[in-house]
């Protein structure tokens, strides 16, 4: 369980976030959506620490993440997370790309690494794709490969940072299929996203973010069918 | 006007002396480039690592390192230190002035090559819950070996030519003091110098082509 509880942030003088409130459970699959500076991407890099934050507290099973006693790298490990950008190691392999931090980090021995890492592109899409160097691949093949180089970790939550925002149209797609079959496996998730459509169809509950603030939170069907807040209203209206 | 007459037998009887000298050559610049990478990461992680005092001596270095003459350096070396009762000998004294020579140059490579890594690498390093020292040696080190190389190579070019210098401190054993001192005794500076010439274009070439052919093997993506 992710327990967000009144978490303040601030980039010099500018509030990016107000004093967020937000549970998220084990098996959730919880979409952000809301207009660029709203704070949601900051949040996700709160969460894994990433980023401090000035007041309140992130617990992540029951894990204080920015006390100074926390071993922020082990807890990182439960929590995987992509970025907008792919950020592939352009060094290595693909295969050797999922399995630098399952060695490093967990200790796994090279054989296990690899075997999970085969077991993990496979899961995306790549199996073909072992010895390829991420340079020579699509954006979307990209993505896909952070994304099994974060689940190669055995994460209990995933955090997706608009990961289809710097992708061509025709890529989109691809990214959202795994993500949506993440989605259908059971794992928790967070995802900041612009995909309404995609927001619509994964989401247990859907959280529309305004100038720092949480404006809405509520199933899809009542955030997309009623939307309450005039702030979502707007935003909607614009995005459609 | 134009009366000199070539001797170029005699220049070139000597050339297995010359070869001999050029081995010491190719010795000194290896040995300054493996001593002038290990104090140029000193370098880099002295600048990287936020303390003033480290950074500081850093910068001094790479400043004076590249913007006073080798020739400085090497003398310095030598009859510099010899004022304070530090005698080092020729060999040494060419060494440690190369080496610091090469260090200043490496470290400001190293810096431009650390710039051009983004840094939502070592963030992806990080978020994988890696520590900011395995970040660093497995995900940033080899890419910026690898944007360096190429101006490593040249530094080693260099290196091998500024050897040439140890002659000012009486350098004899290396291919420029031998040559110096055949034509100190024969005055066919012409023939001895042209020949020691080729041989240092020789082995600079051969360095160029060995890194080159290292490059391709190494890095392949």
């Amino acid at each position: 369980m992710i327990e967000i509880q009144n978490v303040r942030k601030s980039f010099g003088s500018l509030e990016v976030l107000k004093g967020i409130d937000l549970t998220v459970n084990k098996g959730e699959v919880l979409t952000i959506i809301g207009g660029s500076g709203s704070g949601k991407s900051t949040l996700l890099t709160c969460i894994n620490g990433l980023e401090p934050i000035d007041a309140g507290r992130i617990l992540v099973d029951g894990t204080e993440v920015h006390a100074k006693s926390t071993n922020l790298n082990k807890l990182r490990s439960k929590l995987g997370i992509v970025f907008q950008q792919f950020n592939a190691f352009p060094h290595l392999t693909v295969l050797e790309n999922v399995m630098l931090a399952p060695r490093k980090v967990l200790g796994l021995s090279k054989e296990k690494a690899e075997e999970n890492a085969v077991k993990q592109l496979t899961h995306v899409g790549l199996g073909e794709k072992l010895g390829v160097y991420p340079t020579r691949m699509s954006g979307g093949q990209q993505q896909r490969m952070a994304i099994a180089r974060a689940l190669a970790m055995s994460p209990e939550y995933m955090l997706f940072d608009e990961v289809t925002s710097a992708l061509d149209p025709q890529l989109v797609g691809e990214v959202l299929d795994t993500l949506r079959m993440l989605a259908s496996e059971g794992m928790t998730m967070i995802c900041v996203t612009h995909e309404m459509k995609f927001a619509r169809e994964v989401s247990d509950r859907v959280a529309f973010f305004h100038k720092g603030v949480m404006a809405e939170i509520a199933a899809p069907e009542a955030l997309f069918g009623a939307p309450k807040d005039p702030e979502l209203q707007k935003f909607l209206a614009a995005t459609h | 006007m134009f009366s000199y007459t070539f001797h170029w037998n005699q220049a070139l009887k000597a050339l297995p002396q010359m070869l001999d000298g050029a081995l010491v050559t190719l010795q000194v610049a290896l040995l300054s480039m493996v001593i002038g990478l290990a104090l140029a990461l000193a370098l880099t992680a002295c600048r990287l690592s936020g303390n003033r005092i480290l950074g500081g001596f850093a910068t001094a270095w790479v400043e004076i390192a590249r913007n006073t003459p080798a020739l400085f350096q090497i003398y310095m070396a030598h009859f510099g230190l010899g004022n304070f009762g530090i005698h080092l000998s020729p060999y040494t004294a060419l060494l440690a002035g190369i080496a610091f020579n090469n260090a200043g140059y490496l470290a400001e490579n190293f810096r431009g090559a650390l710039k051009a890594i983004p840094d939502t690498q070592t963030r992806a390093g990080r978020s994988l819950g890696m520590t900011p020292v395995q970040a660093f040696r497995y995900i940033v080190l080899p890419q910026m070996l690898r944007i360096a190389f190429l101006p490593v190579t040249n530094q080693m070019v260099w290196a091998i030519l500024m050897t040439s210098l140890g002659v000012t401190v009486g350098m004899n054993t290396d291919l420029a003091g031998i040559t110096q001192e055949l034509n100190a005794r024969s005055f066919r500076t012409f023939e001895f110098f042209a020949i020691a010439a080729v041989i240092y274009y020789l082995i600079a070439k051969a360095v160029t082509l060995a890194a080159r052919l290292l490059a391709a093997r190494m890095f392949r993506y």
